[in-house]
């Protein structure tokens, strides 16, 4: 095995494009356990620890933030959470603190695990991720693009995650998690929404229901047809949109819950979120209106 | 291959290091620190926290060669020779120890916390710790000592 130790973006594409099996590791919180376990062993170890624009987040000219794959999920809450209030959330409930030091939302793409908590939020915001290769540049690609199967994604064997972007939140964010406690637990299921005031449209995100993280395109088109944004949310609206996320997910039975359990609880949290949203946006509307 | 990095203040130098070993092996079976455990190899009972350039991570999940040229701090390193760290004094005190193997990871947590929020909530004590199983003590005499740290720390400042 080799340690490959790039010290910039371009040295590290190079690498990646000479030795296309070198595994990345960033935070290292999933790949250490495969190594510890011996699950696999690549051909090398390509440590992206040292390119440091990856930790790095900017605003860009477009309005949009630009996350570095990099920066670990305790820098997304205390210094993004008010931008991206929904992925902050989805990130606060990820491992422990030391798992929050280190592990990333680049490295939870790279992962691509269906239960991996940060793609809900990506997906209901429009996240769209930043990947590049030595040989064909820069791809941008939409996060409903991005997961293709269990642990599969649309990365190719030369590319690296450099970014994702993201408009900061023009509405109320949510992201709800059901586990079996309350901390240190991996999704039995998860459900995430974004509130698109401006566009009146919600976005929305399914995690661990289904072989790839989803959003519920039907319950989506639905909302943008049947919502009245002035004013309150109707009780059958929002039981429809309940049971359009449910069919939208395709979920398995395993170790942590049943298919059945799962379908019904992504409706739950679906009615929830929504709920909690519609109210916090409620609430800020007619505060504007007041002032 | 050859990792050298700062632990405790003093520079150290591995040599042999397998490109997948992971920090806490490096620290422990080579550089001679065994105070940072090692029970789950999975980051689950942070038992391996160490402080890694002032930030607390399970030492099992940082790739050996991840630690070149940085700064790591372990429970060694908390004391300043024979005087004990407040977190460690309360946890003597409180009974927090028993059978001490998850001791080292929790002090380090703890540790960290104080230094962060001077007077931690129990719901903030609760959430540091929840990276950090212990078998023993059913938890109340670590919320106590940590309790108690904060407040003694709090004295000196
Ligand atoms: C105890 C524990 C609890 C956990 N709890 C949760 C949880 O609640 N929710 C959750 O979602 N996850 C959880 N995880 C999993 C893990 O912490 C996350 O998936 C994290 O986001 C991984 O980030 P990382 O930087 O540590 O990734 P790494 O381990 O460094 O990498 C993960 C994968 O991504 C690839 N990769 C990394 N960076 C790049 C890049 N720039 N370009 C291309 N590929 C890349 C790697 O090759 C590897 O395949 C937990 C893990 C542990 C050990
Ligand atoms: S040994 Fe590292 S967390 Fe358990
Ligand atoms: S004192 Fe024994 S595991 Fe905590």
């Amino acid at each position: 095995m080799e340690f490959l130790r790039p010290a910039t973006w371009a040295e590290a594409l190079e690498a990646k494009a000479a030795l296309p099996e070198a595994a990345p590791i960033q935070g290292g919180t999933d790949m250490m356990v495969e190594l510890n376990f011996d699950v696999h062993r690549p051909a090398a170890l390509l440590d992206l620890n040292r390119v440091a624009e990856l930790t790095r987040w900017t605003a860009e000219d477009d309005g949009r933030l630009r996350v570095g794959a990099g920066v670990p999920y305790a820098r997304l809450i205390t210094e993004l959470g008010d931008r991206l209030p929904g992925l902050a959330q989805a990130a606060r409930t990820v491992g422990s603190p030391q798992i929050r030091n280190r592990g990333t939302v680049g490295g939870n793409l790279g992962a691509a695990s269906p239960a991996g908590d940060s793609h809900p939020p990506l997906l209901a915001g429009d996240a769209v991720i930043e990947v590049e290769s030595a040989a064909r540049g820069v791809r941008m690609i939409p996060a409903a693009e991005f997961y293709l199967g269990v642990k599969r994604s649309a990365l190719r064997p030369d590319e690296l995650i450099r970014a994702f972007w993201m408009s900061p939140a023009s509405g109320p964010q949510y992201f709800s998690k059901v586990g079996t406690r309350n901390a240190m637990v991996i999704a039995v299921c998860s459900f995430a929404i974004a509130l698109h005031p401006d566009d009146r449209r919600v976005g929305t995100g399914i995690g661990s229901a289904a072989p790839t993280p989803r959003r519920a395109v039907a319950a989506e088109e639905f909302l943008a047809a049947e919502l009245d944004w002035d004013a309150r949310l109707d009780p059958g609206v929002l039981g429809r949109f309940g049971e359009l996320v449910s069919e939208a997910a395709s979920p398995i039975d395993d170790v942590r819950g049943t298919a059945g359990y799962r379908r019904h609880a992504v409706g739950v949290m679906a009615r929830r979120t929504l709920t909690w949203a519609w109210n916090e946006f409620r609430s800020g509307q007619h505060g504007r209106r007041a002032g | 291959m050859r990792v050298t990095f700062t632990v405790n203040g003093r520079q150290e130098t591995a040599d042999d290091v397998w490109e997948g070993e992971s920090l806490l092996y490096v620290l422990r079976e080579r550089v001679g620190l065994p105070g940072s455990k090692n029970a789950c190899e999975q980051g689950e009972c942070g038992s391996c926290t160490v402080y890694l350039d002032g930030l607390p991570v399970c030492a099992c999940l940082v790739a050996a060669g991840q630690a070149e040229g940085r700064e790591v701090r372990t429970v060694e390193g908390l004391a300043e020779g024979d005087r004990l760290d407040p977190v460690q004094e309360a946890f003597v005190e409180c009974g927090a120890v028993q059978c001490g193997f998850c001791t080292p990871g929790l002090v380090v947590q703890a540790h960290d916390l104080i230094e962060r929020i001077a007077r931690p909530s129990d719901a903030e004590i609760r959430e540091a710790l929840a990276g950090n199983l212990c078998r023993c003590t059913g938890y109340e005499k670590i919320i106590d000592a940590v309790r108690l740290a904060a407040a003694r720390r709090e004295e000196t400042r």
